[in-house]
């Protein structure tokens, strides 16, 4: 577990140490370099540093040549960075990794845009590598004429682009009645923020002559699972987008190339990847994917079915589970808010454990079904501390606590659908840990 | 990739006719299709009625036997749970226990559900290789392992559209939002874990 554990940038400066085991040399650094993140610190979190720094020698990069611009490359990471990857779970551990998915670094996103390389997956049988030039996208079922779209064809339409997140609906599933996970990556790493670009489906829809009696539409991926659910035409014909890129470039394999659904503020698995069939009818279809899975148990044996909007959830992703305070001071609170049913109206922080709440400063841009980035300046004293952070969207839903969801619902088990307050304790020596429980 | 610059260089020639011609400007890409083109691909079954099961049916013994050639490894002798899944017997009668067990026999609200998956999906490593009557087969001996067909059953489209699986009504349409909280500044009660310690 310990590779999970590396919630800090090696190459960018914090003020939040994950390695416990670092060089004295290394804390002072990144005591130092806390001041260029625009915190102030108090006199006592300073004081282990020198009164003076020491002279500043001309850094060896200033006197040489950098690195020549290659003919032709696509551009990567610093090599400093290569510690920032989204990782596989190792709370839940699935004994194959075709059915499984990967959690991307929140703790380590500045900004609301997940990189490609960093967006997680969730898929039901691998990632296929699909030919666009043989990709075909068939729509037929309830429509007037049944009709097929090359990936050139799909190009030629008047495409949109929107900025939304994309949340599966188990994220945070290990941690409703236990602290499983370790650090926010595991608890809340289900849930990326890209910008969209693709077709209107209803543009299809219109071009194909929907059925009046049309209600449900299918929509199928060309993976080894042919993942499908079934979505209610309102869905399709106010926002649903047939996307086939995403933040500026073509869809990645691991993310539905060559196409894909993408609805606004749904959960991730209706927003079929590899999408080759859409289908139309008048009732929905009831598949393994909507009535064994992605369903909500209820009190009385019941099951809750066709639940897809993720309603509003936060969580502070610094300081957050596997980091280290340096000592008492002033910190940056942060984290994100989102909402499946519209934009975040205000985030409160509470540093006390829920008995006082704070409403923190949103960073701009707040845009409607999108990551949305809090702050909060605190000031930690060195006791124990209990923080955690609440999202009010623009319908004023307010975002519950655990135990008010599990009043309502039954919490035991692969539970899908955590929108809770996630609290992290702070110990006295500034350790932070998962404290949902 | 190759194909969307020849796209670009398409649209930038519709483009320019188009502002010649000047008017209604969207266009209609899609080529026509009949359902009888679409008909390897059309594979989803609408689990409530059955339409969409295929000609077909196989029996409780050939399913064991498929499933001892081809599912065994991964989902363990009599479907009881093997080295990557869980059991997919039992559990009927356990929703309103503490701990719920959802196999096809539990869970399912329409028998048809495993055929769909079956079929689309199944096996993990080679999926829609399985013809239509070793679908059938399997979906005789899963059921007949959950007491929901007898041992020497024949099954088809007509039998799974007659099975009233145990959960078929066990479901709600979503009613959200059901959590309704307020915020709360000051004084307000401490944040608490479901399960109290």
């Amino acid at each position: 577990m310990t590779h999970l554990v590396h919630p800090v940038s090696k190459g960018i400066c914090s003020q939040y140490d994950a390695d416990r085991l670092e060089s004295e040399q290394r804390r002072t650094f990144l005591r130092n370099s806390a001041l260029f993140t625009g915190a102030a610190l108090t006199a006592s979190a300073f004081s282990a540093a020198p009164a003076s720094a020491a002279k500043l020698a001309v850094s060896q990069s200033n006197k040489e040549m950098g690195r020549e611009i290659e003919p032709e490359a696509y551009g990567m990471p610093s090599k400093f960075e290569s510690h920032v990857k989204r990782r596989r779970t190792d709370v839940l551990k699935n004994k194959q990794h075709w059915s499984d998915w990967s959690m991307t670094p929140i703790h380590q996103q500045p900004g609301i845009v997940t990189p490609n390389g960093l967006f997680y997956e969730r898929h039901h049988a691998g990632t296929p590598d699909i030919n666009p030039d043989e990709h075909a996208l068939v729509i037929h079922g309830m429509v007037k004429q049944p009709l097929k779209f090359s990936m050139n064809d799909l190009m030629r339409y008047r495409a949109v682009s929107n900025f939304n997140f994309m949340e599966c609906s188990g994220n945070t599933l290990t941690d409703w009645q236990q602290a499983k996970a370790t650090t926010v990556q595991q608890s809340h790493g289900l849930l990326s923020c890209a910008q969209w670009t693709g077709v209107p489906v209803s543009t299809l829809l219109d071009e194909a002559g929907l059925d009046p009696a049309a209600k449900w539409v299918l929509f199928e991926g060309a993976d080894g699972s042919a993942h499908a659910r079934s979505v209610p035409i309102e869905k399709c014909m106010t926002d649903t987008v047939l996307a086939y890129a995403m933040n500026g470039e073509m869809l990645r394999p691991e993310n539905g190339y060559p196409l894909r659904a993408f609805m606004p503020g749904w959960e991730g698995n209706v927003c079929v990847k590899w999408l080759r069939r859409i289908k139309v009818s008048d009732k929905p279809w009831h598949l393994r994917s909507e009535t064994a899975r992605y369903t909500d148990p209820m009190p009385d044996g019941k099951w809750r079915q066709f639940s897809m909007i993720m309603e509003c959830k936060s969580v502070i992703t610094r300081p957050s589970g596997g980091m280290m305070l340096q000592g008492p001071g002033t910190y940056e609170i942060e984290g994100f808010a989102w909402s499946g049913n519209g934009s975040v109206k205000a985030v409160d922080v509470t540093t006390d454990g829920g008995v006082t709440w704070h409403q923190a400063d949103l960073e701009g841009p707040v845009l409607d079904r999108c990551l949305t980035r809090f702050r909060h300046t605190w000031e930690w004293k060195g006791g124990p501390a209990k923080i955690a952070s609440r999202a009010v969207d623009s319908t004023n839903y307010v975002q519950p606590t655990v135990a008010d969801i599990a009043k309502q619902r039954f919490t035991s088990g692969f539970v899908q659908h955590h929108n809770g307050i996630f609290p992290w304790s702070v110990s006295e020596n500034g350790e932070v840990k998962n404290a949902i429980a | 990739m190759q194909s969307l610059k020849r796209t670009a260089t398409a649209a930038l020639a519709l483009c320019a006719s188009l502002s010649v011609a000047g008017g209604a400007l969207a266009g209609n890409y899609g080529t026509p299709v009949t359902e009888a083109d679409v008909a390897a691909w059309d594979i989803d079954i609408s689990t409530p009625t059955g339409e969409g099961l295929p000609e077909g049916q196989g029996t409780v013994a050939e399913g064991a036997k498929i499933f001892a050639e081809k599912c065994v490894a991964c989902h363990g002798e009599n479907a009881a749970g093997g080295d990557m899944y869980g059991s997919m017997v039992g559990g009927i009668g356990s929703m309103t226990e503490p701990k719920r067990k959802l196999t096809p026999g539990s869970m399912y609200p329409y028998a048809s559900i495993l055929f769909d998956y079956m079929r689309r999906t199944m096996p993990m490593t080679e999926p829609q290789s399985l013809t239509n009557n070793e679908v059938y087969a399997l979906s005789a001996y899963i059921y007949s392992l959950n007491g929901l067909v007898p041992a020497e059953a024949t099954v088809s489209a007509e039998t799974l559209k007659a099975i009233k699986m145990p959960n078929r009504d066990g479901f709600m349409v979503d009613d959200r939002p059901d959590v309704v909280s307020t915020r709360c500044m000051n004084n307000c009660p401490p944040l608490e874990p479901i399960l109290k310690k």
